[in-house]
């Protein structure tokens, strides 16, 4: 075989395996949308937002309202961000900032192994543990403080590891900079390296809200999954994704339609959040290089 | 304002004790699942069949199961994931309109929550493919799942390879196939094989898109048509549908936490010492 034979052959191959990857987001959007399309279509879409209660299975007056479902989901992850954010950033301040160097790479294999334990495993542990923790301060235990809880421990080291390579990869000029104006530790932390590293660490944040607001496992064992709106953070909730989790199994017809339909929700959300923050590294890259 | 010897403290403090808690939280979790899971723990418990939908006996045909999925997914989304990423690293400009919109398709991709997979799964492979509920569905579900790991990582080794191979290659007249085979790949390998080990981990870990493909079946699989349950899956249905059922969803976990821990570590291991390498023939080429 000749070698520009060869090449093209190589060319081609690749290229099918590039397309192959290239096609499969589209595959999956258009295939929900295909088994979402009957409640699409009948305009059953709008029970989402208008009917009140939650009882797909019933026969005689099934209702779909998806409010208390949405809500729970940005309660989850509101709740769960602001404990994770500061946490996140302020141990990556210590870590590099603080910390004595052995005890810095310490913290940073921890969080590693943190970010590798599994989400069915947060989830075990919260139902088994701290469930029973709640329960014992304000019953029932399973709750949106839980879920925040648990998701806010899940996405600690998305916001952390992404803060410490943002903190690291900044020009140590600055600093030296902050040494020479005789800017003391905390000032130099706070005005001048946080807000240098600001887009590294917000896009820390954005990528775990994106994993937040699409985490099912560790929310569902916790979260207490009744369909209703929480009066308080001992409220029982149910986000999309649990309800998604929990009713795939049996859902037929209209409601496994709208179940099809609530997944076409979260890619939407989740791509927003992801499309928004390469949006934010295009339009940050001239000024760093300038 | 003035921030001085106290605003020292009070910040140092603060910025401690969330370390602390961070670390605090993954000993937590894994003394409570040591605790909770090592009493149950024994060598028939991994090679024994299920018993009781899982109160008794061990996870012998789960681990099968596990591993069976492990496979198909790895064997479908390593070649594709590779592939694309050189065709990505090495032929197509950077900055070309299809470099881009390929990029932008496998960053979406990586944001799909996991229960849509499941989804996604459900419709394609199992009735759309005719595949059921069967290992082979999770296996494939779970390959478009891990497609994006693949590839960011396997693009990351060959960027981090030197540039001066790639003209020095030409130089030499070898062609764009001999260069990529025998140059690049071989040198950007440690790099893959980390990228796998990490897609390895996140596969073990997934349960929202195997609970719909792949099935909750706990008998020994016969083929990779079988329904069968992973690791994951069997921890989720005895801690929620099981009662009774949490200390061998324990037992489970704290295997499935080790299997995890031991990939990550060495990944984490191979790839400190591959750039630890790569770094070195780098200075040493330039002095």
């Amino acid at each position: 075989m000749s070698p520009s034979l060869r090449d093209r052959i190589l060319r081609l191959s690749l290229g099918t395996t590039a397309l192959l990857s290239g096609s499969v987001i589209l595959a999956v959007v258009v295939f929900l949308f295909r088994e979402a399309w009957p409640a699409l279509a009948s305009g059953k879409l709008s029970h989402f937002f208008t009917d009140l209660k939650w009882q797909p299975g019933s026969e005689r007056d099934p209702q779909f309202g998806l409010t208390p479902m949405i809500l729970a989901s940005f309660l989850v992850t509101v709740l769960a961000t602001i404990i994770a954010i500061p946490v996140g950033v302020g141990g990556a301040i210590f870590q590099q900032f603080y910390a004595p160097a052995f005890l810095g790479k310490f913290h940073d294999r921890l969080l590693e192994l943190l970010a590798g334990v599994p989400s069915v495993i947060f989830g075990f542990w919260g139902l088994t543990v701290l469930v029973p923790v709640i329960n014992r301060w304000h019953p029932p235990g399973q709750s949106l403080l839980a879920a925040g809880l648990v998701l806010a421990l899940m996405i600690l080291p998305t916001v952390g590891l992404t803060a410490r390579s943002a903190i690291r990869s900044l020009d140590p000029g600055l600093l030296k900079g902050a040494a020479a104006l005789g800017i003391g530790r905390p000032a130099t932390i706070l005005r001048v390296i946080v807000p240098a590293a600001r887009q590294g660490i917000g896009a820390g944040c954005l990528l775990a809200i994106a994993r937040a607001v699409g985490e099912t496992l560790a929310v569902v064992m916790v979260c207490g999954n009744i369909a209703q709106i929480p009066h308080s953070l001992f409220d029982p909730v149910r986000p999309i994704t649990s309800t998604i989790a929990l009713e795939m199994g049996y859902a037929s017809s209209d409601h496994r339609a709208l179940l099809y339909a609530a997944g076409l929700i979260l890619v939407i959300l989740s791509g927003t959040l992801v499309g928004w923050q390469s949006y934010r590294k295009e339009s940050f890259k001239p000024r760093q290089a300038g | 304002m003035k921030i001085g010897r106290t605003g020292d403290t009070l910040l140092g403090a603060f910025c401690a004790v969330a370390a602390l808690t961070g670390v605090g939280a993954l000993i937590w979790i894994i003394t409570d699942l040591i605790q909770l899971g090592l009493p149950h723990l024994s060598p028939g418990f991994l090679t024994g069949e299920v018993t009781e939908s899982g109160r008794g006996g061990g996870i012998g045909p789960i681990l099968v199961s596990t591993v069976l999925i492990l496979i198909s997914c790895l064997t479908f989304a390593v070649p594709i994931g590779v592939g694309c990423a050189l065709w990505f690293a090495e032929i197509i400009p950077e900055k070309s309109h299809v470099g881009k919109l390929l990029s932008a398709s496998i960053d979406l991709l990586a944001s799909v929550p996991s229960i849509v997979f499941g989804l996604f799964g459900m419709v394609f492979f199992c009735q759309i493919l005719g595949l059921g509920f069967s290992i082979l569905a999770g296996g494939l579900t779970l390959a478009c799942m891990i497609l994006p790991i693949v590839i960011r990582t396997t693009i990351a080794a060959m960027q981090a390879i030197p540039e001066d191979l790639r003209p020095a290659a030409a130089a030499l007249g070898l062609s764009r196939s001999t260069t990529l085979g025998k140059i690049l790949l071989p040198r950007a390998l440690p790099g893959v094989i980390v990228g796998i080990t990490i897609s390895v981990a996140r596969a073990l870990s997934e349960t929202a898109a195997l609970i719909f493909t792949s099935g909750y079946a706990t008998r020994w699989p016969e083929s990779l048509g079988d329904s069968g349950r992973s690791v994951s899956v069997h921890i989720y249905d005895l801690a929620m549908n099981i009662p009774n059922g949490a200390a061998r969803a324990s037992a489970s976990a704290l295997v499935l936490l080790i299997l995890i821990l031991v990939i990550n570590l060495a990944a984490s291991f191979f790839s400190d010492r591959w750039f630890a390498r790569q770094s070195a023939t780098h200075s040493a080429i330039h002095g």
